[in-house]
């Protein structure tokens, strides 16, 4: 059995809906079950990327606030 | 992610974004080879949709050259190509529009000696053409080959449109609809037909969308069903194509076992 992967996608300067193609784009080269952490300074992609995500069945494992303007969000592949 | 250049990723949001492409669809998209047949009223929208969604490589076959009379439809064309050949002045048109399509141009009138070799080269057919001699040797061809043929044509207010699909041994041809081209004198000519501008543009958009949905591979293709658009009634309706168990070609038994050149006359049926 092969062990999840984690990924790092850091995307900031990028706006919606940008965010979420890099996203998804990320996403696609990955198998079920591995992790993507995305860091974002956008503050919509927070709401919009998860909101996303969450529509085509991913995890959403966490989100955090990494400092006064990045965010990090961390997806599980469905 | 590495596929796609920057560009791309923006120029394809719109795709990518949605669940049933993203970047997989795009790129079978970005992969494909499709064959437009006649650049005039439905090879227009057919060619500009299709560079825009980034169809890799797009073949267009026309020996015609741009007519004043053509630009009340034929939206690729402008005024100043007048007198350019179709595929030229449709080539310049998409280069502008996408340089990621290359465009390959034949002008050599589609017969029994060509066909073969220029459909071979493509995964798929738009049929845009206007006359029944060409209609009849691209579904031939397209079903010797198989490849699938998006069909469309137009007629005054009414446009038809399907999609034959070879690969399938459910999929009907063109001649499970009409065996046989009918004789020159009982179809209308261009002169008395006459199309509204627009009509084409509406069967080429579906001709377009079935290509599309044929090359990512999703959705129910017109494939057995044959859509027909009345623009006065501003209806669509459907009607089931079966395939025919007597056709000539795509039967068990078939008649016809190689290309045939009819008599070329023009018709917009």
């Amino acid at each position: 059995m092969r062990m999840a992967e984690k990924k790092h996608l850091d995307i900031k300067g990028e706006v919606c809906p940008y965010t979420f193609v890099k996203t998804k784009l990320a996403l696609e080269g990955l198998s079920s079950g591995d992790v993507l952490e995305v860091v974002t300074d956008h503050k919509q992609a927070v709401t919009n990327v998860t909101r996303s995500c969450e529509a085509e069945g991913h995890d959403i494992l966490s989100k955090e606030q990494l400092n006064e303007n990045d965010w990090k969000l961390t997806i599980r592949k469905k | 992610m590495a596929d796609f250049t920057e560009e791309q990723i923006r120029r394809y949001s719109r795709h990518i974004i949605l669940p049933e492409l993203g970047g997989k669809g795009q790129k079978k998209i970005s992969d494909a080879k499709v064959l437009c047949v006649g650049v005039g009223g439905l090879g227009s929208p057919n060619a500009l949709y299709l560079s825009a969604a980034g169809v890799g490589t797009l073949g267009l076959i026309d020996m015609d050259r741009v007519d004043v009379s053509n630009l009340q439809r034929q939206i690729i064309h402008s005024t100043p190509d007048q007198e350019k050949l179709k595929v030229q002045s449709a080539k310049e048109k998409i280069n502008a529009l996408n340089p990621d399509v290359e465009v390959v141009t034949y002008t050599e009138k589609l017969s029994s000696k060509n066909v073969k070799e220029i459909v071979a080269k493509y995964d798929l057919v738009v049929d845009g053409c206007d006359n029944f001699a060409t209609r009849y040797l691209v579904n031939d061809a397209c079903f010797f080959a198989k490849k699938p043929n998006v069909y469309g044509s137009v007629f005054r207010f009414e446009g038809r449109a399907t999609v034959f699909d070879p690969r399938s041994e459910a999929s009907p041809c063109y001649r499970c609809l009409h065996p046989y081209p009918p004789p020159p004198g009982e179809v209308p000519t261009c002169h008395e037909a006459g199309v509204i501008g627009v009509l084409p543009g509406v069967i080429g958009v579906i001709q377009a969308t079935e290509a599309l949905k044929l090359i990512v591979g999703i959705g129910r293709l017109l494939v057995g069903r044959l859509l027909l658009y009345d623009a006065l009634d501003m209806t669509f309706r459907e009607v089931k194509v079966p395939k025919d168990p007597g056709c000539p070609l795509c039967s068990k038994h078939p008649k016809i076992k190689g290309l045939i050149d009819y008599e070329q006359f023009c018709s917009g049926v």
